[in-house]
């Protein structure tokens, strides 16, 4: 059998791995797409102790996790295409300001 | 069968706030030519859900479990619910002009508002942590978007993308946490996780991590520093309403999520994570009053003051008792009021033309009398200066802590008390010292004025007479 | 059991190797890709612990729709200048020292005394699609319906969003 502990470690470095890509990369798709590694190693733990404990409810919590991941990715990619947009026609910075 | 129609009865508020946010979503082709029936729509549906709320709540189904479990409805959901649906009205009520003037008039602005009032129902009366992480997701994701929904600004573009992807972030450390604590306890449920805890062969290291990534998830949505990054740049590029919805209905429901699960959940480890909680609360404090010194643009300055506040609501739970939960409760509802006031106040000003700068008030007190009393005593109430409904918010949390016995934090927030006196009085000033650039007729829109009177009232009212609200929330927090 | 733990370590190297590559790869694509790889390993290891639904979601839902999500995102905007972004280098300093030292003392932590009492590892059953069916409709219905008004309105959001609605 796998030692549980295995599963936890490589769900730690995963992990470690997306925060790093978050807090390191400028691109925003790439902090995305870090965000996304950190959530998966969330699934990983959750899917292991589920395993280990014989409760369905973290494979449950897994599924959830993947919905919200999904949504909200799906989110952030509809603002930053507002923002690219915004930048390439707008130059200079804010015209809102002036009104408040 | 694990589910009843009484299960389904207890959730009839969130069952109106969606199945009507959902027609209106349908609907919308046909109301867009009547501009702000969407609006009107929304308030009177927000009235009936609180109506259902209270009939639910003095009925049979008081004080019961449902959903196996998952959402309780006791007077601690209620009272918090209450304060969801006041603040989401007058917030609504502030739009109807804001929106026109801004050129973002659309029934997309109201619908998402229920989704994410839904969302901090939810929150109120979830007791798993499932129901916690996907309620706090339904209530966030709204509030992204509303949060960049003036389209042709690059600073609300911005701020919503930094609100979003520091929220994911936070949100993956959250889920962490939640997992190891699944991992080291065999449930979600918070009140077995209560009882798992205190078998002592629970270890202690691995839970410290998990409280460590659970406290920096909460502290997030509170905007606690040092996780406070987004809340500047986000408050200021929103829409001034939603700004007010996001430091005041956002928060209020991240308090209500963090106390039950710290003083239901988590209760036997006090000791780990009060003090993590203490060293944010001292940071938000210190931090959040001296920045917001310096500030120019007024929504940065209430930004800033909001995440001072949070550090003082964060003292209520520090006490670690009944007291202080109830003074957590009275914070948040008095908190909500003022700040919607003061909030209102500024779109007052940004329907009339006038920008988002210190030097915008000046002379109003010469001006526009009554508006300039209205805000002195909303900043008033803000500073904690009696007999305003703030100094009363204040009074609780210091004596929940005294009677903790930890004397050195109260003494502390006094001092930073004090000094974002100086900020708020310096607006007040602003009005009443400096010469007005000349005539200033405003333009008073029925709704928005009507909300900025209630405030005012509702801060003066429970300054002078807490006893009513402060009563309600000791039997709030008895219950958990 | 050895074949088991040969695979396992074998899903977790390629996962990790795949992980790196989606933080150091200059190019968005690429690192898009490496991320579907690394989908893949860990839909292996879902496998592993006798959850084919859930392997099977991951990569219906993560590798067949989130990842083709960002493609597109990532073709439609401007790749040329996003490859040209250098690493931040030794700017961020802080974030070279203390991560590490976090992530050792996290493994020491776990490696140690904390899980051991839950090694013992029955080979547990298969969990089919009418357990979790089962469980999703019953137990959990509440997080379920929830989750379904949070889909509506990230969408509703999402096309707000993307949407142009200025001139």
């Amino acid at each position: 059998m796998i030692p549980l502990t295995w599963f936890i470690g490589l769900g730690l470095i995963l992990f470690m791995i997306g925060v790093a890509g978050v807090l390191l990369r400028k691109n925003i798709i790439i902090v995305l797409m870090s965000i996304e590694l950190m959530l998966n190693s969330v699934n990983i733990n959750l899917v292991a102790f589920s395993y280990y404990l014989d409760d369905i409810r973290g494979q449950i919590f897994a599924i959830f996790t993947i919905t919200v991941a999904a949504a909200e990715v799906a989110v952030a990619l509809g603002i930053l295409i507002a923002l690219v947009r915004n930048r390439r026609v707008l130059n200079s910075d804010d015209m809102d300001s002036l009104k408040g | 069968m694990i589910f009843s129609l009484l299960d389904v009865l207890a959730l009839l508020p969130e069952l109106i706030l969606v199945a009507v946010a959902c027609i209106l979503l349908v609907l919308d082709p046909l109301i867009k030519k009547c501009s702000g029936l969407a609006g009107v729509i929304s308030v009177v549906t927000i009235i009936a859900a609180a109506i259902a709320t209270y009939c639910i709540a003095s009925g049979d189904l008081a004080g019961g479990s449902f959903f196996a479990d998952m959402h309780k409805i006791d007077l601690y959901s209620v009272f918090f619910k209450m304060i969801f649906y006041v603040a989401t009205v007058l917030v609504m009520l502030m739009s109807f002009q804001y929106v026109k003037t801004k050129d973002i008039n659309m029934s997309e602005y109201y619908i998402l508002m229920l989704f994410s009032l839904t969302g901090m129902m939810i929150l109120a009366s979830a007791v798993d942590l499932l129901t916690i992480y996907v309620g706090l997701e339904l209530m966030s994701i709204p509030v992204y978007v509303l949060a960049g929904f003036k389209q042709s600004s690059r600073k609300s573009n911005e701020g919503a993308m930094k609100y979003i992807i520091l929220g994911a972030f936070s949100s993956g450390i959250l889920l962490y946490g939640i997992s190891f604590i699944y991992g080291l306890t065999g449930t979600t449920d918070l009140a077995g996780i209560a009882v798992a805890l205190k078998d002592p062969v629970t270890s202690v290291p691995a839970l410290s991590i998990a409280i460590v990534m659970l406290v920096a998830g909460f502290a997030f949505k509170i905007a606690g520093v040092p996780f406070h990054m987004w809340a500047p740049d986000a408050y200021e590029g929103a829409p001034t309403p939603i700004t007010a919805f996001m430091s005041v209905g956002v928060k209020a429901a991240s308090f209500a999520v963090m106390v039950r699960v710290f003083m239901v959940g988590l209760e036997p480890l006090y000791d780990q994570w009060v003090i993590i909680l203490i060293v944010i609360s001292v940071l938000s404090m210190g931090y959040g009053n001296l920045v917001a010194i310096s500030q120019k643009s007024i929504k940065r300055m209430l930004a800033y003051s909001s995440i001072a506040h949070a550090g003082y609501a964060l003292l209520g739970l520090i006490a670690g008792t009944a007291e202080g939960v109830s003074s957590v409760l009275f914070y948040m509802a008095v908190y909500a009021v003022m700040n919607i006031g003061a909030f209102a106040i500024i779109i007052l000003l940004s329907v009339n033309g006038r920008i988002d700068q210190l030097d915008s008030y000046r002379g109003l007190g010469k001006t526009n009398k009554l508006v300039a009393l209205l805000m002195m005593i909303l900043l008033f109430s803000l500073a904690g200066i009696p007999p305003m409904a703030g100094f009363m918010g204040k009074f609780y949390v210091f004596k929940a802590l005294l009677s903790q016995g930890m004397v050195p934090l109260a003494i502390f927030a006094v001092l930073m008390s004090s000094v974002a006196a100086y900020f708020y009085i310096r607006v007040i000033m602003v009005m009443y010292m400096k010469e007005p650039d000349g005539e200033f007729k405003m333009f008073k829109p029925a709704c928005l004025y009507f909300v900025i009177l209630l405030t005012v009232v509702v801060t003066i009212w429970h300054g002078v007479y807490p006893t009513l609200l402060i009563d309600l929330a000791r039997l709030a927090s008895s219950i958990i | 059991m050895i074949l088991e733990r040969l695979f396992f370590i074998l899903f977790a190297v390629v996962a990790i190797a795949a992980a790196g590559g989606v933080v150091c790869f200059k190019n968005p694509v690429h690192s898009a890709f490496s991320l579907i790889v690394c989908l893949l390993q860990v839909a292996a290891i879902f496998v592993l612990l006798r959850s084919p639904f859930l392997a099977v979601v991951q990569i219906f839902i993560y590798v067949g729709a989130v990842m083709v999500l960002f493609l597109f995102v990532v073709l439609v905007l401007d790749i040329k200048k996003a490859s040209l972004e250098t690493f931040p280098g030794l700017k961020r300093w802080p974030v070279y020292v203390i991560l590490p030292v976090m992530a050792i003392e996290f493994l020491i932590v776990i490696f140690g005394k904390s899980f051991a009492h839950m090694q013992m590892a029955e080979a547990g059953a298969e969990t089919t699609v009418e357990v979790i069916g089962l469980a999703l409709f019953t137990h959990y219905l509440l997080p379920f319906e929830i989750i379904s008004v949070l889909l509506l309105a990230a969408m509703v959001g999402a096309i707000i969003m993307a949407k142009k609605r200025w001139n």
